[in-house]
């Protein structure tokens, strides 16, 4: 074989502004500010009723986030996310009905989740199936527990003295208390504001997952697993290790879930709900941690919207979504923002060279106001594995 | 003795009605590597047509077995030229896409007929073995696969359309160069595909109910079926349909039908850990 040529040297990508802005501190920083802003400020600007509405919405984002870690960053498209997040939901519904005090039953709904995780994600990563079959197996473990749940309808289904309840699902489960003190229940504001708070915190340990060794690694599987295991990684210990861990965060959006209405049902494990997470992940931006929070929010006000009037079926709409972001946005909304941004900051910066200082101005504050938007891994090529070819 | 036979005719039945459920999937996926996750709406339209054609006086068999693939195929292929062919060699983006395209045939069938369950009995009535009575819709149906099983086989093995086919499938370029339009043979092996589909959903509409939903319960069961079948189409179709079609219906004699859906899906996720390639990717190799 000859040398590279040059040219190959530098077809590897290098990132570009943007991209450097999503990989570096300032952007989690940033993130961080406006999440704790609207985790003080939202409690006084909303009403009770807006405000029980907002904790579902992030509890979804949580949701969300679980899969636009494990497809965006660990590269595996999950198709039933939604059955680690039913698993949670009842989990913690059955535990906390056998237990009373509700602190075992929020670790278990985190636990159970992710052992289920653990022996699915066995079989299928270390019996080498490929993403296809990844994708079909998830489903048909989805619909497996959703007909399974769905059928024990009858007293004689119990764990502990807690009835499944089959198709009517399980009504009135017991709110989150204080650790060791079961009257000192969570209210509607508690609720938000510990909801709120689990996505921050998770998202920051997702970015910092992902800026040490054992992140790159997962991100470097998604690019080329074959040169991640020549390079003397366990490709299939780094996949697991990230499937586990979005289905443990999944399992946590399902325990507030089922804190959230107290109630759970089988619909929770659907098709429906399986379909929503992806098309939250796809509409908001895959390959970024913020992109998901913004598209499952922006998606869930959509459909509330929709089901206040009768004309159009919300499916209808979701499915016209899907396409046209499959074929027309695959980036998604946060990374094309993003770069609307960055390049409107460049066309503005060589206009207002000559001219005014004024236009300078206008650049710096687009500069702020496109800057949420940017993520890590705006981009398909991740600079991590990029850097590491370079090197 | 009369229980033999009944359990006999209802493990041939499951399988038979497996065969009829992935023979469109089997041609799309097998053929074209699409995943069409939209299968089951596919199914479920050509169930409406068949329905609507007999609401408006035309012959209940007319309807079924020639209505009802034809308008299906005929939404393929608009659904081919319009989103799919942007696609190809894109797998997950195809699966994606193909999902979109499920709920929103779902959203307007719901907006159209409403979400209700319609239906049509089954004909032919019943007859009798022993002290059982078995319906002559559950022979049909099993011969109609068997037909359909021969006759896939046939195009695709001896006929100049199969041969075309396979060919463009297998080098695109290859079959250009040698006066083939391969995008139109994409489109009619689509087309051949929903209308698979199709008829598959028309056949079923006396046994199942027909709701706007109907297709979610099909879809997983079908990928199932193709994808444990392994790369030959035809040989895997059958031999995955009957290893498939026997567990459930066996459990679902020593338990409930919940449960033989359960074994189904719980036995062909234990399958691919020991098969990863499907059945024909380890026995049969070299069939169609």
């Amino acid at each position: 074989m000859s040398t590279p040529l040059p040219e190959q040297r530098t077809s590897i990508p290098v990132p570009g502004a943007l991209e450097r802005f999503a990989h570096s501190w300032k952007s989690a920083a940033l993130t961080l500010v406006i999440g704790i802003l609207l985790l003080a400020g939202l409690p006084y600007a909303l009403d009770d009723f807006a405000l029980v509405q907002a904790t579902v919405y992030a509890v979804m984002a949580l949701l969300a986030v679980s899969l636009g870690f494990v497809w965006g960053f660990g590269g595996i498209l999950c198709f039933g996310q939604s059955a680690f997040f039913g698993l949670g939901a009842y989990t913690y519904a059955i535990a906390v009905t056998n237990l009373g005090d509700s602190t075992v039953p929020l670790l278990l709904s985190i636990v159970l989740p992710a052992a289920f995780a653990a022996v699915l994600g066995y079989l299928i990563f270390y019996g080498r199936l490929s993403d296809v079959y990844m994708g079909v197996i998830t489903l048909t473990v989805t619909l497996i527990l959703f007909n399974v749940v769905n059928s024990t309808a009858g007293p004689e289904w119990k764990i502990g003295h807690a009835p499944l309840g089959g198709f009517n699902g399980i009504p009135n489960i017991a709110p989150l208390n204080m650790p060791g003190n079961v009257d000192d229940v969570i209210g509607p504001r508690g609720m938000f504001e510990l909801t709120v708070g689990a996505l921050l915190v998770v998202y920051l340990l997702l970015r910092a997952l992902l800026a040490v060794k054992l992140g790159r690694v997962i991100v470097a599987c998604k690019e080329n697993e074959q040169r991640v295991a020549l390079l003397g990684y366990d490709s299939r210990a780094y996949k697991l290790f990230a499937f586990v861990l979005a289905a443990g965060i999944a399992g946590l959006a399902g325990c507030l879930f089922a804190n959230w209405g107290a109630f759970t049902s089988p619909t929770i494990f659907g098709l429906a709900q399986s379909a929503q997470i992806i098309i939250w992940v796809i509409v908001g931006g895959l390959g970024t941690l913020v992109g998901p929070i913004v598209g499952s929010i922006a998606i869930q006000w959509l459909t509330t919207q929709i089901g206040t009037q009768q004309a159009i079926n919300s499916n209808l709409v979701l499915g016209a979504i899907l396409v046209v972001f499959v074929l027309m946005v695959p980036k998604g909304i946060v990374p094309s923002v993003g770069q609307l941004g960055v390049r409107l900051l460049k066309a503005l910066r060589r206009g207002g060279r000559g001219s005014l200082a004024a236009s300078n101005e206008t650049a710096v504050q687009r500069a702020h106001s496109a800057a949420p938007a940017a993520e890590p891994g705006a981009s398909r090529s991740a600079p991590d594995s990029s850097r590491k070819e370079a090197a | 003795m009369d229980l033999a036979v009944i359990v006999l005719i209802q493990v041939l039945y499951a399988i038979a009605s497996l065969v009829v459920v992935s023979a469109g999937l089997a041609v799309v996926f097998g053929m074209m590597k699409v995943i069409n996750l939209a299968h089951g709406e596919f199914m479920m339209l050509g169930a409406y047509a068949a329905i609507e054609s007999v609401r408006v006086g035309i012959n209940l068999w007319v309807a079924m077995l020639i209505v009802a693939p034809l308008s299906v195929a005929a939404i393929g292929v608009l659904l081919e030229r319009v989103f799919i062919r942007r696609l190809y060699g894109r797998m997950i983006d195809t699966m994606l896409a193909t999902w979109g395209l499920s709920l929103l045939l779902i959203g307007i069938v719901t907006s159209v007929m409403g979400n209700t369950t319609a239906g049509i009995s089954a004909p032919l009535g019943n007859f009798t073995v022993g002290a059982y009575s078995v319906s002559s819709y559950t022979l049909v149906i099993i011969v109609i696969a068997i037909v359909l099983a021969v006759a896939l086989r046939w195009v695709l093995l001896h006929t100049s359309l199969g041969l075309i086919a396979r060919g463009t499938m297998q080098n695109p370029q290859m079959a250009d160069a040698l006066g083939i339009n391969p995008s139109l043979v994409y489109s009619a092996t689509f087309a051949l595909g929903a209308g698979l589909s199709g008829l598959a959903g028309a056949l079923l509409a006396p046994m199942t109910g027909v709701v706007p939903t109907m297709g979610g319960a099909f879809v997983a069961k079908a990928f199932i079926t193709v994808i444990g079948g392994g790369p030959a189409i035809v040989a895997g179709l059958i031999s995955s349909s009957a290893l498939f079609g026997a567990i459930s219906q066996v459990a679902t004699f020593a338990m409930t039908p919940v449960f033989g859906e359960v074994a189904l899906l719980a036995g062909a996720i234990v399958m691919l850990r020991l098969l990863p390639q499907g059945i024909t990717g380890r026995f049969f190799k070299g069939a169609l």
